[in-house]
């Protein structure tokens, strides 16, 4: 018949979800994930650039649009650098700490994008108060 | 400090800290004198005279910390290579860092990955403009962030914010390479 609309697939749906996921998301600015790698002179000198450039190369490559990157200053606790914290929508923030490059494209799959906290790489879970 | 584009990084987030909408990050490289200069002008809230004489001690910090390595990392690294470390710095208007680097000492570090240095620096603020120029003797190459546009960063449609950063990292590694050919 023409003019006939084509059947919605469940790649569709998949699809429509991920393109409309940020409007639905908690968080003002309408992310869904925030990263944050602390970038003090102590988080830099550790390596920290380096766990940036890996996070955005990996976010690039995911082409999730609903994550987003940020840096901060020291995180207070330098030997343990470089750190990193994960925010996700309506769950506690994860603090990794002792990172590099591979650690955070683990931690950019497993957590950000698939939910499951890396626990080994893990510091602490919550917020400073809570710890 | 590994290199100099860690140091870049590391001071030019004290300018962002400091509140600067503008960044600017100049590397001069003079082969024949053997020198290279390396300044860092924001016009973020400034110093005045008292703290910016203090900013090179690292047992002072203006961020409520008991020390402060980054402008002592690079005045020692600035030192070693028989250069040194300038500050000239105005409350309210912002600030200029400018430090030499005796281009052939054998303590002269590598120049190291500058692209990736800019591409965390925007990639943590992007609210800042940043403006990056590199020479070398006559050649001269300019990058900055307001001037970027699509066309620049992908045929096809618009780039998300992470493929703009990795854009911005090649171009400017590119653009520092080419000048050292």
């Amino acid at each position: 018949m023409p003019g006939e609309a084509r059947k919605l697939t469940v790649e569709d749906l998949k699809r429509i979800k991920e393109e409309h996921r940020a409007t639905f998301t908690l968080r003002e600015g309408g992310y869904r994930a925030k990263v944050t790698v602390n970038m003090g002179t102590c988080g830099i000198a550790a390596g920290a650039r380096e766990v940036m450039n890996a996070l955005v190369e990996e976010l690039s490559a995911s082409g999730a649009k609903d994550v987003i990157v940020t840096t901060a200053g020291c995180g207070g606790l330098c030997s343990r650098e470089p750190m990193a914290w994960v925010e996700i929508a309506g769950q506690p923030v994860v603090r990794y700490c002792d990172l590099n490059g591979q650690k955070i494209k683990r931690i950019f799959k497993e957590h950000i994008l698939d939910g499951r906290v890396v626990e080994e790489y893990a510091l602490a879970v919550g917020d400073e108060t809570s710890y | 400090m590994d290199d100099i584009s860690l140091h870049i990084l590391d001071i030019a987030e004290n300018s962002a800290a400091a509140g600067a909408r503008n960044i600017a990050i100049r590397v001069f490289e003079d082969p024949e004198a053997g020198s290279l200069t390396l300044e860092i002008e924001d016009d973020g809230c400034g110093m005045d005279a008292e703290t910016a004489a203090r900013a090179a001690d690292p047992f002072f910090s203006a961020k409520g910390k008991k020390f402060g390595l980054g402008i002592p990392f690079l005045e020692q690294a600035a030192q070693e290579t028989g250069g040194g470390l300038r500050i000239d710095s105005r409350p309210g208007r912002g600030t200029k860092l400018t430090s030499s680097f005796g281009l052939s000492h054998i303590d002269m570090k590598p120049i190291g990955d500058i692209g990736q240095s800019v591409m965390a620096l925007v990639g943590g603020h992007p609210d800042v403009r940043v403006v990056f120029e590199y020479r070398r003797g006559t050649c001269r190459f300019y990058f900055d962030t307001d001037k970027l546009n699509e066309g620049d960063i992908k045929e096809g449609g618009p780039a998300s914010f992470p493929d703009r950063l990795l854009v911005i990292k090649a171009m400017i590694n590119n653009g520092i390479q080419r000048r050292q050919m």
